[in-house]
């Protein structure tokens, strides 16, 4: 791959993870933030993709004392220590849950699938939960 | 060209692990590389030396031991996902306080940065799952 950058001798790749699935449901979600939360040592240049109902996996005020899940919604605002900074939603997928980014408990920025297309050409290496 | 592979389903219920397995036999008689096939969801039960399907029917663990054996390729069990789902070597058994050990020939037990470490290695991670 051409255009990889070179820094302190190590090879640093565009990793791109993608969430397609609900947090809760299948266990997914929760072992996608795993890999995402150990890969961040690594310190390769990070983005992760929701789309789907990978959108449910970000939304506010989530409460699973019925299901008696862990709640790890909390784990994605921690991802900005873990310098994940670049998270895309697709609009689409936003819009047609009825929601807006209001409803989200992270800054993210909201792509059209055109764009996120582009995005997943540029990457090495991508991997889809 | 090096390859590393992902592979995210348990055996028999989906076709993942038939399809890993397959690419993974023509890449090697093609001539090419696989730096490493990690196992990750219910991908781990891939990796049980207790599985015992029908006679008449192929035996998915017993053929990735074999190839880790003819080939010598490193088949990587994650180890979180496998605590979860009860897959251990004997020091992994030791640790948790467990009777027992069930990980299969030519696997071994590792952490999630093996799969990272693969995605940086390899001209291509291919995954296999949902």
């Amino acid at each position: 791959m051409e255009d990889e950058m070179m820094e302190e001798g190590g090879v640093i790749k565009k990793f791109m993870y993608i969430n397609r699935t609900a947090p809760y449901g299948t266990i997914y979600a929760l072992e996608a933030l795993e890999v995402v939360l150990i890969g961040a040592a690594f310190e390769q240049d990070v983005s992760m993709v929701f789309i789907d109902d990978g959108i449910y996996q970000l939304k506010k005020d989530q409460d699973t004392d019925g299901i008696e899940m862990k709640n790890f919604s909390k784990t994605y605002r921690a991802l900005e220590m873990y310098d994940v900074e670049k998270l895309y939603v697709d609009k689409q997928s936003l819009e047609e849950r009825g929601l807006t980014e209001d409803d989200l408990l992270v800054d993210v920025e909201i792509k059209t699938t055109d764009e996120l297309t582009a995005l997943m050409e540029e990457q090495d290496v991508v991997l889809s939960f | 060209m090096k390859f590393g592979i992902l592979v995210s389903e348990g055996p028999y219920t989906h076709q993942s692990s038939d399809s890993a397995y397959q690419f993974a036999k023509a890449a090697l008689e093609k001539g090419h590389d696989i730096y490493r096939i990690f196992f990750y969801h219910d991908g781990v039960n891939n990796g049980t030396r207790l599985t015992t399907p029908p006679q008449d029917d192929r035996n998915i663990v017993a053929r990735w031991s074999e190839m880790a054996e003819k080939y010598n390729i490193d088949l990587v069990v994650c180890v979180a996902a496998a605590q979860r789902r009860g897959i251990a070597d004997p020091e992994e058994a030791k640790r948790n306080g467990k009777d027992a050990d069930n990980i299969a020939p030519g696997f071994r037990i590792s952490g999630l940065g093996q799969l990272i470490e693969a995605g940086i290695q390899c001209d291509r991670l291919v995954t296999f799952g949902e």
